[in-house]
């Protein structure tokens, strides 16, 4: 991401902004229907994910999303941008070769939690420890939507889903500490009730210079929450709302216990990949002495 | 010219940086590790990438994004790793994205024995990834052959706008020889079809007219927006189609693109084949046993003759039967237990030709002596 951008996020959300405007400019209208199921908080994060693109006045033409399998998945076909829909899981990666072969791209990797902390994992850990600056967005909807509501790495303890009719008994990641772990410079969690705040830590996070993460608490009421007591959209945004808790420097372990922490958690800057290889190349090409190109100059690096 | 004593290895990295590639992701694995180390050192020296990505899977898809942002893409790997990077070869067939993938075969299953030489994916390379997929696979014999199908293997990806394998082995990347490398402004290289019209006009990079089209394709950040699938169905230029007739459709397609191409892509060499009536079929390192063998035979007043292979997928059947005009029997020596000349009975069918093989698993290459025997044993 270029300076440039970053600069320019400071401008203010518009919350009110016309969704059809947005949509001409930042999304692309399915020739049939939208296949988001009716109330799928993945709309509702396509919005902000617009606003956020808006807010930052990005030139569409110049981002590329890689995505994997999963219900969020279709959504890179509803951005004005250009798209790698590829395997389960391994968006991080070809996000990764992207943004190496061609640094000026804005990067955007849309994740599914399978994708991103089971199938995906590694990928997305790896590109967190190089910090290549692209950005992950990871959609959590506790669970595996697209294959029909089995639990997954996210699944609370206790939940009931397809796989877990007994109540889930295992425990799931908290994927924001595991970002940060891996080394992410930029990690960010908000919810799709909370839109103007989603809208403006995904601005952050696609004009952060380096690895960002944002963690979209993005409801499944159709799966996850039909089978939790929660069958309606607006009983899991009342669910996000009354569960969450913004990340204060003062926030107390008791306040945050059992709830989403929500806001920038982590921000560290670090050297970023992509620019550490640009120096490689020129380190290369000074050892070839301008002749890289004929045979075999290994420049004294073999 | 610039005459250099390469190992296959470094054959293979020059023969891509000569075709263009600027793209190098990939995960060490014996004998595949020092293409990897060359393209560490070479790709920067020419304005490239290197990555070494966490595994196979994220090494491919990293080359396939690397190649939708318009560069050319390459990985190399073997055994195991190769098995990993099944699912990827899938989605880059499916997604029509062009990527090289070097396989420098070793012995299996399994771990085997990694630093033993062998031929054991003559069928992975065609059959590897699911579903009805076409695939180009090139197999050289030489070190200098190494370097020039490699620039091949380059340019058919792009062409063609499908992966495609140089399927080498052990033996014949960690050989040295000396090989003379051609001023690589001279190389001719060829460039994915990109689209020409207006950027409003392009729809995606699937928009194919007929069952052998090879659509063009808008890298990232052109201003041509692709979205890039490897599922679903693909959509079709101004076709009115049901969806199981669009999924019919792309699907013979991703095959028919390179099948009617088969002729020109199925490469072979014959020596002595016009008079033969006892013909030897090879690839890779076993050709050289083969060509040996074919001597002897001739000095002992048998009329051998040799079919080398240079293509392995799209299969060279026509060129096998050819060959085999006069033949009343074939022997088929490869480092595995017989995937190719499973596929060369199939290739003789009806022909009444005995076939049989001279097979190691050892990791030895096979003697001439001992195709020899074999003929010998066959004629009594
Ligand atoms: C290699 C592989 N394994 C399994 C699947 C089947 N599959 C498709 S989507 C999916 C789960 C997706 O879950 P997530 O990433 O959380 O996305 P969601 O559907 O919840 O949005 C699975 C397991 C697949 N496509 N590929
Ligand atoms: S199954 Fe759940 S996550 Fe998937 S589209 Fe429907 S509501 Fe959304
Ligand atoms: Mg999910």
């Amino acid at each position: 991401m270029s300076t440039v951008i970053a600069t320019q996020a400071v401008a203010k959300p518009n919350p009110m902004a016309n969704l059809d405007e947005l949509v001409e400019q930042y999304g692309r209208v399915p020739a049939e229907h939208f296949r988001y199921c009716p109330g799928c908080g993945l709309g509702m994060a396509q919005s902000a994910l617009m606003r956020a693109f808006q807010r930052l006045q990005i030139d569409m033409s110049q981002v590329a999303g890689a995505g994997g399998s999963g219900c969020y998945s279709i959504m890179g076909h509803y951005l004005n941008m250009g798209v790698l829909h590829g395997g389960h899981g391994r968006g991080a990666a070809m996000a990764t070769g992207m943004k190496l072969a061609n640094p000026h791209l804005t990067v955007v990797n849309l994740q599914g939690d399978g994708d991103s902390l089971s199938i995906g994992g590694n990928h997305t850990i790896h590109a967190a420890r190089r910090n290549i600056d692209v950005t992950v967005v990871m959609f959590n909807n506790f669970g595996y939507g697209d294959t029909g509501g089995q639990y997954g790495a996210t699944t609370p303890k206790g939940s009931f889903t397809e796989t877990s009719p007994y109540g889930m008994p295992e425990e799931p990641f908290d994927a924001c500490k595991l970002m940060i772990g891996a080394g992410a410079t930029f990690v960010a969690r908000s919810t799709v009730y909370h839109a103007v705040h989603l809208t403006k830590v995904l601005a952050e996070a696609i004009a952060w210079k380096g690895f960002s993460f944002v963690e979209v608490m993005q409801h499944c009421h159709v799966l996850w929450g039909k089978r939790n007591g929660m069958p309606k959209a607006t009983d899991m945004l009342n669910y996000y709302r009354d569960n969450s808790v913004f990340s204060t420097p003062n926030l107390k372990r008791e306040e945050q216990e059992g709830k989403f922490v929500l806001g920038v958690l982590h921000k560290q800057a670090r050297p970023e990949f992509t620019e550490e290889y640009a120096k490689i190349r020129k380190l290369a090409a000074a050892r070839a002495g301008g002749q890289g190109l004929s045979p075999l100059n290994t420049g004294g690096a073999v | 010219m610039t005459r250099r004593l390469l190992m296959g290895s470094e054959a293979i990295c020059e023969g891509a940086i000569a075709a263009g590639v600027r793209f190098y992701a990939g995960y060490p694995i014996t004998p595949a590790t020092e293409v990897a180390e060359f393209m560490s050192a070479r790709m920067p020296q020419v304005g490239g990438s290197y990555v070494q990505m966490e595994d196979e899977m994220g090494s491919f898809a990293a080359a396939m994004g690397a190649s939708c942002a318009g560069v050319k893409a390459m990985t190399a790997s073997s055994g195991p790793g190769l098995a990993l990077m099944q699912e990827e070869i899938g989605h880059a067939i499916a997604g029509e994205i062009p990527v090289v993938l070097v396989n420098v075969g070793r012995h299996g299953p399994g771990i085997g024995n990694a630093t033993g030489s062998a031929q054991m994916e003559v069928m992975q390379a065609k059959y590897g990834p699911n579903g009805d997929c076409p695939m180009i696979a090139l197999s050289p014999s030489t070190i200098e052959e190494a370097f020039w199908l490699t620039v091949k293997c380059v340019n058919l990806a792009e062409r063609y706008r499908t992966p495609t394998i140089l399927l080498t082995e052990g033996l014949l990347a960690l050989q040295r020889s000396v090989v003379d490398l051609p001023d690589y402004g001279k190389v001719e290289t060829w460039e994915r079809p990109r689209p020409e019209g207006a950027p409003s006009e392009y729809a995606n990079p699937y928009m194919a007219t007929s069952l052998t089209a090879v659509p063009p394709m808008g890298d990232f950040g052109t201003g041509y927006r692709s979205i890039f699938r490897t599922g679903g169905i693909q959509p079709q230029h101004g076709a009115k189609m049901t969806r199981f007739e669009a999924q019919h459709f792309s699907t013979t397609r991703l095959n028919q693109k390179v099948e009617a191409h088969r002729d020109e892509l199925a490469l072979t060499e014959a020596l002595q084949t016009e008079d033969a009536d006892v013909l030897y079929v090879a690839f890779g390192t076993q050709f050289h046993p083969a060509r040996a063998a074919m001597q002897m035979a001739r000095a002992k007043g048998i009329k051998a003759g040799v079919l080398r292979l240079i293509t392995i997928w799209p299969f060279p059947d026509k060129a096998i039967r050819q060959a085999a005009q006069h033949a009343k029997l074939a022997v088929v020596p490869e480092m595995n237990l017989g995937q190719l000349r499973g596929l060369v009975t199939q290739a003789l069918a009806g022909s009444g030709i005995r076939i049989d093989g001279v097979n190691h698993v050892n990791s030895l290459t096979i003697t001439p002596q001992e195709i020899l025997a074999k003929t010998e044993d066959m004629l009594r």
